[in-house]
């Protein structure tokens, strides 16, 4: 196949940040995940954990708590607003603020009725969900000090709240503290000078409460006594969060050392009744604090201040090895977010509060700087656009020798305001502006400025935000896939849409227009791999010969999705595609590697003589030498770009963990 | 733990009368001290140094009547000579007549230096003025707080992080009253102090600030050390004509011996002791001459002294040392209060620092000359204090058990027991388990073991509140006793450790079979078994690795009786250093057979044996290995000797050297490790570099 440059890049400081509060949506499976700068995504449980949507935010919201009701997605942060989500066009939909000072938690009831939050004034505040806002209702029987935790009973007549040294439960119809019936109670064992805080609480339909505290403890109470059942003492620092299974018999612990520990509820004596909570597994995947843990049926989600979204299946509820078996680590996006002119060997980097722009070739770099909050971005020649959660910006770049500049086009059309996605077309006339409800404004560019053309709209009237775009190379297809993953191809030269592609029953993560053959590429989120023929409407021969054999069980099992497409402009038979871990060129003329051949084979293949290469030699040509990759990008002049993120250097500039003992120090 | 060091001599005492005045003040740094003495005399000694470092004296025929002080921020001494005059001068004047004088309109009680501030000057009537607006203006008039017949007993001031506050307390015709003097704004609160039940007399007062309060101690003569907690800002103005009694705790009641205290003086030296001076040794009779150290968390005396020559009743305390003068010598005797082990084990107080963390008052003895008048009901109050409850008080109790038959006194106990607070069974078990002890060790046939069994397990009891109690069980043979009292009591001294250790040591097994030892047998006798059933069980490999080596010589090497024993005895806590002297004295055998029982623990340990059974009190691994270094150490040079510890010396040496090996091994492992991890890292990449890769 031949040699290549390669400019392995590693100035890109991307830093995720760190999780915050996680939340299940059993119907859709859907899993919301809050960061502390604000961000909310959306994860896709049935769909490989794939990250389906990234809802920009703000870093002041200090988002503390997440509650979905029904399909709605609703925060709450330490600003003290309550933040509902439109979850088709990635955006906030309203923000009411509680009164009440900073909100620790937000939890909804099973009934999907009310919402309570626990504020810092020691009120708990019940708003009542109306079919597109929430009203509030009333406050419970305010208490002295903040309300950390909340937890509804599932009958939805009682909450349960957690606060400093204490625990008392609220009955929801009446507002009043269970006084009589229910005395509040003293978390006791922890020493009396030290607060003591309830991080989390559980409130089970039997009438257990559990309690998780910065003593450590894991506590059971019998709600209606007041008393202590057991107390389990999980770690020396905190227990910050707990979830409860769906079906109540199993709990996931997580602690401020990084470990995530499980309990279930089983039977002390085989074949009796008489059950306990008993403390079985321990998973210790974080190096940081878990700030929030979710028991998803066969898993155990977890997420804290090492930025890490980790997946832990429960191997004991899994029958067969496979994707679902799987431990998944999810550190990077499942998003570009890097853009690359190809000719002109220019890299743009997103940052979430500004871009910088860097140039290949020299080892040195300029970096332009933006204040604002970025949603995305993408250049080509001479353009630079890019769009926040409020508004869209065009600037033109000069680079002439080392002297680059830009320059800002005012005058943008109205209707370009706010954009999920932007995409140049190739010869930098045209602009795709993806907006809400999957349409695309399409506008023209020349030298005096940007001129709005029209708005593409897909025939199928979905609502949702589209995640990716793609433009052919002869201007004369545009192909743009939504988080409904549909893909809709429009003829730019009619401005209308053309035609959807059969729906997959997994999302796009990448996909590009083949610039010779006009063949749309697409890589799904579940590792499929199609090749659509946009003139011909129709699978490619190709393609329909990869779903026949199938794809190596190697290729199905990696567990990050493929986030870039691009072609060799030499050899149209060459795709370039990568992961995190490793990127790939397929060649769609040799065949198709079957389950018994070696997969990795590029070490065999170096040892092998030139002649009986052709004979091993696989469409798969994989690549494992960069790791931890954002971007792969095959130039105009065959040479590569590769921007690697060592997590080495994310761990580096994360805070200091908890001190732990270790063997000899 | 708490323990006084060496003391050492300080300087000899002038023969004084009782009008001297005799006071302690701090200098400049923590090493100089400004001794008042003999009404005529101001030394500056260097303490570290046992040195006089300046001396001044005031003619014949005048007299100071206040203490000398050193004012900080002028770098002068100031003293009042003949209640009037008040006199300045610096180090490095010769004579005091020639220094700045000022005489002023009314009588000075007391000067009071405050660090980075002025002195305080108290008047004898109560009106309090700052040295230097009191010396711009000598002549001024003072006013008359105090009523003719209130007499200022005791003063002393107080810094606070911002205020500063004066306290002085005050007698009239028996009434005793504090009164509280704030600045800016100038406010004064009087309080009541009510005196103790017995109509005794305060003797001494020591002001602490701690944590933002005032801690206010004060002695009576019946020997009740009382506290009251002042807030360092006055919530309420108080309201003007009602005097209110200040609330106040008993922290400590004081064993008196025969008649009241004299002189007496107590002092906090941080947040859980307290010195006394002048209160008998509660072992040794009615001597006052004792200097102890109290925890006043736990009652238990910490440390004491005994003081050669007359006791003035003065005690101060500076940088960790203690003053006290007796006989015609000033004592210092350093002292340190460490957090100790029950504290810790106990989670009861949080000690941040030792002696350094408090400030500690400007501290001056009362004037007892006048008490000494009205003392004549003295052994009546004892008796008549609790005579409306139906069951006995701990005197009569104390005295039925002086005569009573084994039977009677067993019942008085436990009725005793069941009708008594848990405050009272605080301040009284310790002293009817001595009264038991006492007869026990009179008449041998008398032993109600127990009414001893339960004194002990109301846990109020501990081994300094009857230090005889321990030994007496090891005397009666009484092993159930024994074994409680060792889990029981935090404070067991090393000394009795090793007398309990040797004691089962060279006791028979057969002896020891019938004593019922509940939770200890049973972890013996798991502990047994287990090993029987894990060598049947899984004798076969582990990982690739047999433990045949180790599960050679796997008999218990001692009865499970005095297994049970000897693991409580492994419980008990010690320091090293101090056990180490007491251990010498076990013979040969008994370290053997010691050494043997500890080898046979450390290796059931090492077979992972223990975490299997569930025993609420067993040795940890890390006790055992304790005890064994301690025996080695202590008798090393013996068991080198004695032929019949060879073996055993050889095995404990192969044992540890392959521990010793296995860490040698784990510590090359890491490094292998941390040597592959850099190995993968090696290849330093820079943040930009242009590679060739080459694909087939």
């Amino acid at each position: 196949m031949g040699e290549f440059n390669v400019h392995r890049v590693r100035f890109f400081d991307y830093m995720p940040s760190a999780i915050r509060a996680l939340a299940f949506q059993p119907q859709r499976e859907r899993i919301a995940v809050a960061r502390t700068d604000g961000t909310v995504e959306i994860f896709n449980r049935a769909d490989c954990f794939f990250q389906e949507k990234v809802i920009p935010g703000r870093q002041q919201a200090a988002t503390e708590a997440l509650a979905w009701v029904g399909d709605r997605l609703f925060s709450a942060g330490l600003n003290g607003e309550i933040i509902e989500y439109d979850l088709d066009n990635n955006k906030t939909k309203y923000t009411i603020d509680a009164y009440g000072g900073p909100i620790w938690s937000i939890t909804s009831n099973k009934q999907g009725t009310h919402l309570a939050v626990g504020c810092e004034d020691g009120t708990v505040k019940l708003f009542e969900v109306h079919e597109d806002r929430i009203q509030f209702e009333r406050n419970l029987a305010k208490q002295k000090g903040r309300i950390i935790s909340l937890s509804w009973h599932p009958s939805g007549s009682k909450i349960v709240a957690g606060m400093m040294d204490v625990i008392h439960i609220f009955d929801t119809e009446t507002g009043k503290l269970r006084a009589l019936a229910f005395p509040s109670y003293d978390l006791l064992g922890t020493s009396r000078s030290q607060e003591c805080v309830v991080w989390s609480v559980v409130y089970l339909s039997d009438g257990t409460i559990i309690s998780g505290d910065s003593a450590g403890k894991v506590k059971m109470w019998d709600s209606r006594t007041g008393t202590l059942i057991k107390s389990h003492q999980v770690t020396k620092w905190d227990v910050l969060t707990l979830s409860v299974s769906q079906d109540e018999t199993s709990l996931a612990v997580g602690t401020s050392e990084g470990h995530v520990v499980q309990f279930q509820f089983l039977s002390m004596v085989l074949g009796q009744e008489d059950k306990e909570w008993v403390r079985t597994r321990t998973f210790k995947n974080h190096t940081h604090d878990v700030r929030a843990v979710l028991e998803v049926n066969t898993a155990i989600v977890s997420g804290g201040m090492d930025t890490q979204f980790v997946v832990r299946p429960l191997l004991d509820k899994i029958d067969e090895r496979g994707q679902a078996s799987a431990l998944r680590n999810i550190q990077f996006p499942h998003r570009r977010l890097v853009s690359c002119a190809r000719k002109a060997g220019l890299l743009l980097f997103q940052y979430p509060g500004h871009l910088e722009l860097w140039r290949l070739g020299e080892s040195e770099g300029n970096g332009e700087r933006k204040r604002e909050n970025t949603t995305l971005s993408i250049k080509r020649k001479r353009w630079i656009a890019y769009s926040t959660v409020a508004s869209f910006r065009l600037y033109r770049l000069h680079c002439e020798n080392n002297n680059v500049s830009i320059i800002k086009v005012s005058k943008l059309p109205k209707v370009l305001s706010s954009a999920n996605q932007i995409c140049f077309s190739s010869d930098s006339s045209h602009l795709f502006v993806a907006s809400t409800c999957s349409s695309v404004h399409v506008a023209i560019l020349n030298q005096s400025g940007c001129k709005f053309v029209c708005t593409l709209k897909p025939k199928s009237g979905s609502g949702q935000a589209i995640n990716l775009l793609a433009a052919s190379e002869d201007g004369k297809w545009l192909a743009s896939a939504n988080s409904d993953h549909e893909v809709q191809i429009y003829n730019l030269n009619k401005m209308k849409p053309h035609c959807t592609v059969p729906v997959h029953s997994s999302g796009v993560s990448a996909m590009a227009i083949h610039p010779t053959t006009n063949n749309l590429f697409m890589v799904h989120a579940d590792q499929q791999l199609t090749e659509y023929s946009v003139e011909k409407k129709q699978y490619t021969d190709w393609s329909r010969q990869v779903q026949r054999h199938g794809l190596h069980s190697l290729w199905l099992e990696r567990d990050t999705p493929v986030t870039n497409v691009t072609f060799n402009p030499k050899n149209p038979a060459h795709i370039v595609l990568h992961d995190m871990y490793m990127f790939c060129i397929i060649d769609q003329t040799l065949p198709l590697p079957d389950q018994r051949s070696q997969f990795y084979n590029q070490l065999t293949l170096r040892s092998m003589p030139e002649k009986e290469r052709k004979k091993h030699s696989h469409a798969f040509k994989m690549c494992k030498i960069f790791k931890e990759l954002l971007f792969v990008e095959l130039m105009e002049d065959q040479s590569l770009v590769v921007v690697e993120r060592p997590l080495m250097d994310i761990t580096a500039q994360l805070p200091a963990p908890v001190r732990q003992k270790k063997f000899a120090t | 733990m708490a323990a006084l060091y060496e003391s050492y001599t300080l300087c000899a005492l002038a023969d004084t009368g009782p009008e001297g005045t005799r006071a302690i003040e701090p200098d400049r740094d923590r090493d100089r001290v400004v001794i008042t003495e003999s009404g005529r005399a101001v030394t500056v000694y260097k303490v570290s140094d046992q040195k006089p470092l300046g001396s001044w004296t005031v003619k014949q025929g005048q007299c100071i009547t206040s203490p000398a002080v050193y004012n900080p921020p002028t770098k002068e001494y100031v003293v009042v000579t003949d209640e009037k005059v008040v006199r300045v001068w610096k180090d490095e004047d010769i004579s005091i007549e020639k220094a700045f004088k000022a005489t002023v309109s009314a009588e000075v009680y007391r000067l009071h230096s405050v660090p980075d501030r002025e002195p305080l000057v108290l008047f004898r009537h109560g009106a309090v003025r700052f040295l230097d607006s009191l010396l711009a203006a000598p002549q001024q008039t003072i006013e008359e707080v105090l009523s003719e017949e209130e007499v200022i007993r005791w003063s002393a001031a107080v810094q606070m992080e911002q205020q500063l506050v004066l306290l002085f307390s005050t007698e009239q015709r028996g009434q005793h009253c504090l009164y509280v003097q704030r600045f800016s704004p100038n406010a004064l609160v009087k309080h009541r102090l009510e005196t103790d039940s017995t109509n005794s007399t305060p003797l001494s007062y020591a002001a602490t600030y701690r944590d933002g309060n005032i801690h206010l101690l004060y002695l009576f003569s019946s020997g009740s050390v009382y506290e009251s907690v002042l807030q360092a800002r006055p919530t309420v103005p108080a309201v003007s004509g009602t005097v209110q009694a200040l609330p106040r705790s008993l922290l400590l009641k004081l064993p008196v011996g025969e008649g009241e205290l004299t002189a007496a003086s107590a002092l906090p030296v941080d947040e859980s002791h307290i010195a006394v001076v002048g209160v008998p040794h509660p072992l040794a009779g009615a001597g006052k001459d004792y200097l102890c150290l109290w925890n006043t968390h736990f009652q238990t005396l910490q440390a004491a002294r005994e003081l050669a020559g007359k006791i003035y009743g003065q005690l101060w305390c500076f940088s960790g040392k203690l003053f006290v003068p007796h006989g015609k010598i000033l004592s210092v005797i350093p002292f340190e209060c460490q957090k100790s082990s029950l504290a810790a084990a106990m989670g009861k107080l949080k000690q941040t620092s030792g002696t350094n963390g408090i400030t500690l008052s400007v501290w001056s003895c009362i004037d007892t000359r006048r008490h000494n008048n009205d003392n004549t009901l003295i052994i009546q109050l004892k008796m008549s204090t609790r005579n409306q409850s139906s069951c006995p008080t701990a005197e009569q109790l104390a005295e039925k058990i002086k005569v009573g038959s084994e039977k009677e006194v067993q019942k008085q106990v436990e009725e005793f027991l069941h009708g008594s607070q848990p405050e009272e069974l605080q301040l009284t078990a310790g002293r009817l388990a001595s009264a038991l002890v006492m007869r026990c060790q009179a008449d041998p046939t008398f032993y109600p073991q127990a009414a001893f069994t339960q004194l002990v397990q109301t846990n109020y009891l501990c081994h300094s509140g009857c230090p005889d109690l321990l030994v007496l069980t090891l005397e009666k043979n009484d092993f159930r006793l024994c074994q409680l009292c060792l889990q029981l009591f935090q404070d067991i001294p090393e000394a009795v450790t090793c007398c309990c250790l040797k004691t089962i040591l060279s006791f028979q097994d057969s002896e020891l079979e019938q004593v019922d030892l509940e939770d200890g047998l049973l972890f013996m006798k798991a502990l047994t078994q287990t090993a029987e059933v894990s060598d049947d069980g899984d004798s076969g490999q582990h990982n690739g690795f047999s433990r045949e080596p180790l599960a050679l010589d796997m008999s218990c090497p001692v009865g499970l009786h005095k297994g049970a024993l000897l693991n409580e005895v492994l419980q008990v806590p010690y320091s090293d250093s101090l056990l180490l002297p007491h251990l010498k004295d076990l013979n040969v055998p008994q370290v053997l057979l010691f050494l043997q029982y500890l080898r046979f623990l450390y290796l059931k340990y090492s077979q992972d044996a223990h975490s299997r059974i569930p025993a609420l009190r067993k040795p940890t691994v890390t006790q055992i290995m304790d005890w064994v270094c301690l025996l080695l150490d202590a008798h090393f040079t013996v068991l080198a000797l004695t032929p019949e510890a060879k073996s055993l010396l050889t095995s404990l040496h192969k044992f540890v050297r392959s521990q010793v090996k296995l860490y040698s091994e784990l510590g090359k492992i890491e490094g292998s490790l941390e040597a592959l991890k850099k190995s993968k890292q090696s290849r330093e990449i820079g943040q930009y570099s242009i590679e060739v890769i080459e694909l087939f």
